[in-house]
């Protein structure tokens, strides 16, 4: 089922309340709900305000290098003999990935509302690197909660934020991933919500977050239209990105919603296989609850309590996602699919020895199912895939599983 | 008049401060969590929040989200909680329970199924944290039709327009959050909570529980003072952790901390 959308329908969304359909909203404990609404009523009167964009978009120009390239990858689209594969290069931004589209613009909103602390929550350290990036510049207080976990697998990033300033916060609790970073930078937020501006990585979290991370994100798509139609005179046929909250992937599809030729396809973190229970893919296998302030889909047990996820990727390794994709994924919009570690780990090793380009291993994973996808379309179709991070944080993962001690 | 109703209103009558102690239902075990209900009953208490565990709870110090994950390895499911207070009503027909929690395991569960079963166990309130009034437009006329009360939060940063909101979602009490923080916290700051709670009696008739940084019957006295019932959480739960290995000396620790939190509120009475 495939329902055709219009701009009148996304500009109605999300409503009054946050919500995409039946997801989303604003699940939070009451301590924040003011701070919630005042956030929203502030961003939406800057989000039409001349002087806010254009200092975002100066920004973006000359501090985080964009517009970031279209790059034809002539080799891998021969090796995979199929569709022309095109590389959207936001791994080449400042700080190497995404992130810091985002963190531009909410610490740009922090500063409007006179907010002198900055918490957020990390899973592969990028986040937390792009927030302590931005707070660096503007000389903000910046502290990052990252899963104990996570710590350790992203040592490298861990170090990165502190030389830039933050103090990086260990979460011993739960899981000691993303899902509990999040947890803690909460517990935080309610903690000192007078004075604190959290600024959440992705497109999840209680309304307005999903709102204007993806209105930041959404330079992704923009640039990737405008680029797509001055290089090769049409649309692509198909986008590919990452899911883990989902930030890349809503960024990169959002400015292609109504132009119905186009297939999107999210990837998400299968992990050892769906079928093992050891993954991270809530649109592929959850169900809708809630957590972390919006209504979406979950991995959860059938009592409700937040399963454990599994995936190489520390930034996917997360159970929820943002509910704006739950809305595309029940509206038919965009298909949900997943790939293994395994197979993410191959197509890391594919694009770096094929292209020389070394993505993340979350951007593997939409490599991986990109290449697949690519196989099966005919030669003068064109994918782009969202090259969402670059890969040098993951090296020591990576020689670990070779064996190899670095 | 739903239970809790009839005993706040008993107590106000009496010129008395409810005392509602909170404990993590499954916490050590779920097989003692009723003779824990009991024993703070015979310490004085009027009403139990029954916290229901969850694996992310959100607005929780480090305390209570042990207590959760001590009760989750137990697999203290919230059918589990159900029975507990089915069996807590076997032998006490009169001391209201109120279930405390997120809102993900009741979703899982199915709102109405919950409400069902909650009524046919003997809970009398729902306070769910995760759950803002904006979202409960379902939800609330729900448990009240099936007579629970839905009690939700105020805050400080609660505004007045939201109070009046909120109070209009509620019935029971409405539960007053001493300070901006989670649970566990030492930040209680006795004035402002005094100030805030008068403010809240002028825009409700409900009356107002404080809960949140009361941890001895000094605090439990300086709240009692000033609003219509005292929440204790964190330090029973403490409590709990400190003795979980031996359940008697566990009972008689909680009755230690309770009484005296008895005494001091009853010497407030007018």
């Amino acid at each position: 089922m495939s329902v055709k959308l219009t701009e009148e329908m996304l500009t109605a969304l999300p409503d009054n309340r946050g919500h995409f359909g039946a997801f989303g909203g604003r699940f939070v404990s009451e301590t924040l709900m003011d701070s919630l609404m005042i956030l929203e009523k502030e961003y939406l009167r800057l989000k039409k305000d001349p002087e806010f964009q254009a200092k975002f978009d100066k920004d973006l120009a000359d501090y985080v290098g964009r517009p970031s390239p279209l790059y034809f990858a002539e080799r891998l689209t021969r090796e995979t003999g199929g569709a022309q594969i095109w590389l959207k290069r936001e791994d080449l931004n400042h700080t190497g990935a995404h992130k810091v589209n985002n963190t531009i613009g909410q610490a740009l909103l922090a500063s409007f509302l006179g907010k002198k602390r900055i918490i957020a929550e990390t899973g592969a350290g990028q986040h937390g690197v792009a927030t302590a990036t931005v707070c660096a510049r503007l000389g903000l207080e910046c502290h990052v909660f990252m899963g104990a976990e996570d710590v350790q697998r992203q040592s490298l990033n861990v170090y990165r934020m502190k030389l830039l300033g933050a103090q990086v916060h260990a979460v011993e609790s739960g899981t000691r991933t993303l899902k509990d970073a999040m947890n803690d930078a909460m517990r935080d937020w309610v903690t000192y919500v007078d004075e604190t501006f959290y600024i959440i990585g992705t497109v999840a979290g209680p309304h307005p977050y999903p709102l204007l991370v993806r209105d930041f994100q959404s330079v992704i798509g923009r640039e990737t239209r405008s680029q797509s139609l001055e290089k090769t005179g049409k649309l692509p046929d198909a986008l590919v990105a990452c899911v883990g909250g989902g930030s890349n992937a809503i960024g990169m599809f959002y400015p292609f919603l109504t132009d119905e030729s186009v297939q999107l396809y999210g990837v998400e973190a299968g992990g050892l296989g769906i079928e093992t229970g050891q993954h991270a893919a809530p649109l592929c296998a959850g169900r809708p609850g809630v957590l972390h302030g919006n209504r979406t889909y979950l991995m959860e047990d059938e009592n409700g309590q937040i399963a454990g996820t599994h995936s190489v990727s520390a930034g996917l390794d997360y159970p929820g996602v943002g509910p704006e994709h739950s809305w595309l994924k029940d509206i038919g919009r965009a298909n949900y699919v997943s790939v293994t570690d395994d197979e993410a780990l191959e197509a890391f090793r594919m694009l770096t020895l094929v292209e020389g380009i070394m993505p993340a291993l979350e951007t593997a994973h939409a490599v991986a199912y990109a290449v697949k996808l690519a196989a099966t379309m005919d030669k003068d179709q064109m994918v782009v895939i969202n090259i969402s991070g670059r890969g040098d944080k993951d090296i020591h993962t990576v020689a670990q599983l070779d064996g190899i001690e670095l | 008049m739903s239970r809790i109703e009839g005993v706040l209103k008993t107590l106000k009558g009496q010129g008395r401060k409810a005392l509602i102690p909170f404990i993590t239902a499954g916490d050590p075990h779920p097989d003692e969590t009723v003779g824990l209900m009991h024993t703070m009953v015979d310490a004085g208490v009027d009403i139990i929040e029954l916290g229901v565990p969850f694996s992310d709870p959100m607005a929780d110090g480090p305390v209570i989200q042990l207590a959760c994950e001590r009760a989750l390895k137990h697999g203290t499911s919230l059918r589990r909680v159900l029975a507990i207070v089915r069996e807590f009503r076997e032998t006490n027909d009169t001391t209201p329970v109120v279930l405390m929690g997120y809102l993900n395991p009741i979703e899982a569960m199915g709102y109405e199924t919950f409400a069902d079963a909650a009524v046919e166990a003997g809970v009398d309130g729902v306070l769910t944290v995760d759950l803002p009034p904006e979202e409960a437009d379902d939800v609330a006329p729900l448990f009240s039709q099936r007579g629970l009360d839905p009690v939700f939060l105020l805050a400080p940063t609660t505004t007045d327009e939201r109070i009046r909101a909120i109070a209009d979602h509620s019935s029971g009490y409405v539960y007053y959050v001493s300070f901006n923080g989670v649970t566990g916290a030492a930040r209680i700051n006795v004035d402002e909570v005094a100030a805030k709670v008068a403010h809240i009696h002028e825009l409700t008739a409900l009356p107002v529980g404080v809960g949140f940084g009361i941890r001895d019957a000094e605090t439990a006295a300086a709240v009692g003072r000033v609003s219509d019932g005292v929440i204790v959480g964190s330090v029973l739960v403490d409590t709990i952790a400190k003795n979980q290995a031996d359940i008697e000396a566990l009972k008689r620790a909680l009755t230690d901390l309770l009484n005296p939190m008895r005494e001091a509120l009853d010497s407030l009475a007018s």
